[in-house]
């Protein structure tokens, strides 16, 4: 037991601690949704309907950059002292992804302050659910990006991936705008994209009043769950192979 | 302490490793010498429970490294020849998480922190960042990391590589010390030829095979007298004619030819005025493992 959560704790606690010691990081994760969202939610005159998309922005930036310490760790060798360590590899899994899902989560609890700007104001059962959603959220775009970052050597590879899938998808989360009015080709998209789901969580808590057309809270919860146990289960699987030749 | 029994190994059928054997006893300082591409490399990840070997059987501390990875890495430490420390955190913070990831916490962990510190000297290093370290520091913080769960085993992969001859000395130093102290096993690669002097024993590796081992002198009495080096503008011309008129088997390495022969003095003022103003410079050396190399494959290990 020990092996497995001392290891889960320290791999934690490091990812704190380097962050701490990167503080342009956190203003740049937290400052750029920041603008983002005053920018077009003022534009559009509804800050209320972008925020939720601009905390989704916030977290999936921050969780995954976060997880691209990993091309770091192997380029600097720090990861090969942890695969020749005895800790489990589901608690190298576990312990680097909690770390930087906590610092993705924290990232969107600070933007969530800035909520009573746009005039909603949450009951304390929302907000107490509200910030649990985030720190799911948080956590499963942390393991999307450790499963991306484990089979990437370079991080400009991670960059094209964020750029080409990740920015896509957030889009057609209804980030931006509702099934409704979009197309219909877009419409199939949004159903099967798990990020409509998170973004369908964060609408239903953070602005109840524009829910229309949406998948039920419950459901969407449900559903992001689900998917950061898929991924769970996909990058412990990913980290416990070895490397395997033939005798041929 | 270290077995390696007809390992061979592919990576996309291409051969790195070819039946390859060994057996490391208890306390022992052991290398695998060998040129880059020689496989050396290669044995190192299937021992450091990196890889699984394709055919064969690897075993450390009597744990196949294969069939049982998590009880080989308790009782293993392993240095990389990269460097393997988060540059981001302090030597303290370092050891601290590497003793964690072995299990270690509380009062023990802070014993054996306290003396791998002393032990090598970073005491007053604890709280610097590994950032502003030089390599010989580092290097040795790499050191303190592979020995803080105190392993019966320690490998190491190229050890010396990016020290100076100062900070390669004082590496040796720690090794050997520790093999008194707690008669810790060492198993390590190098094509250094002065690291590969400082082994009990050596296992020559040349294009995935052992092609020798022994202990360096035993490996180079085999040669037995001394080597004569001639530089000669054209070696293949004189070669017949020297091997005709010595009794000798010349052998053209690197464009000089190289003498294995038992009274090299004798033979060298003999040769020299044998071929008065072919010869551009002559030297005489007492056999190395790089003699020993060549030797053996044809081939030298330092390229």
């Amino acid at each position: 037991m020990t092996l497995f959560w001392l290891p889960v704790a320290t791999l934690w606690q490091r990812e704190l601690v380097r962050f701490w010691r990167e503080k342009a990081r956190v203003l740049g994760f937290v400052g750029s949704p920041l603008v983002f969202w005053l920018i077009l939610g003022s534009g559009f005159g509804d800050l209320a309907f972008f925020f939720p998309g601009a905390l989704t922005l916030t977290v999936m930036v921050s969780a995954v950059f976060s997880t691209m310490s990993l091309i770091e760790d192997r380029r600097e060798g720090f990861l090969l002292s942890m695969l020749v360590s005895p800790a489990p590899r589901s608690s190298m899994v576990l312990g680097k992804t909690l770390g930087s899902a906590t610092l993705a989560w924290l990232q969107g609890l600070i933007l969530m302050a800035f909520g009573p700007l746009t005039g909603v104001w949450l009951t304390p059962l929302a907000l107490v659910q509200a910030v649990g959603v985030v720190f799911l959220i948080s956590l499963t775009f942390t393991l999307m990006g450790f499963l991306i970052a484990w089979h990437m050597e370079s991080s400009q590879g991670f960059h094209a991936v964020m750029n080409l899938v990740l920015f896509p998808l957030w889009m057609m989360s209804g980030a931006l705008f509702t099934p409704e009015k979009a197309h219909g080709w877009i419409r199939v998209v949004m159903t099967v994209n798990p990020l409509a789901y998170t973004q369908a969580s964060l609408q239903h808590l953070l602005n109840p009043g524009a829910t229309a057309g949406l998948p039920g809270l419950r459901l969407s919860v449900g559903l992001t769950a689900l998917c950061a146990a898929a991924l769970l289960t996909a990058s412990i699987l990913a980290a416990n192979r070895r490397g395997k030749a033939s005798s041929a | 302490m270290v077995s390696v029994d007809n390992v061979t190994h592919s990576y996309n059928g291409r051969r790195a490793l070819e039946s390859v054997s060994l057996e490391v006893r208890p306390g022992e300082i052991f290398g695998l010498l060998g040129p880059n591409g020689s496989g050396k490399s290669t044995l190192f990840r299937i021992l450091s429970t990196m890889m699984t070997p394709g055919a064969g059987r690897a075993s450390v501390a009597g744990f196949d490294v294969a069939a049982q990875p998590d009880k080989v890495r308790r009782c293993m430490g392993v240095i990389f020849q990269s460097q393997s420390l988060d540059r981001k955190l302090s030597v303290g913070e370092n050891l601290r998480a590497q003793g964690r990831l072995y299990g270690l916490r509380g009062a023990p962990l802070k014993a054996r922190l306290e003396e791998v510190l002393a032990r090598l000297g970073l005491a007053a290093r604890r709280d610097e960042l590994v950032d502003s370290l030089s390599g010989g520091l580092r290097r040795r913080v790499e050191v303190a990391k592979a020995l803080l769960h105190q392993p019966e085993v320690l490998l190491m992969d190229e050890p010396s590589t990016g020290l100076d001859p100062g900070a390669r000395r004082e590496l040796w130093q720690y090794i050997e010390e520790l093999r008194a102290a707690h008669g810790v096993t060492v198993l390590l690669t190098t094509h250094i030829l002065d690291e590969a002097d400082r082994c009990d024993r050596l296992l020559l590796l040349h294009q995935g095979r052992a092609v020798a081992e022994g202990a360096p002198a035993a490996l180079k009495a085999r040669i037995g007298g001394d080597v004569v080096v001639l530089d000669i503008a054209e070696p293949e011309a004189l070669r017949e004619e020297i091997a005709a008129r010595f009794g000798v088997d010349p052998r053209v390495s690197a464009g000089a030819l190289r003498v294995e022969i038992a009274n090299g003095h004798r033979f060298t003022t003999e040769v020299v005025e044998a071929f008065p103003g072919l010869i551009r410079s002559v030297a005489l050396h007492k056999p190395t493992l790089e003699d020993v190399f060549l030797d053996e494959t044809g081939a030298s290990i330092t390229e």
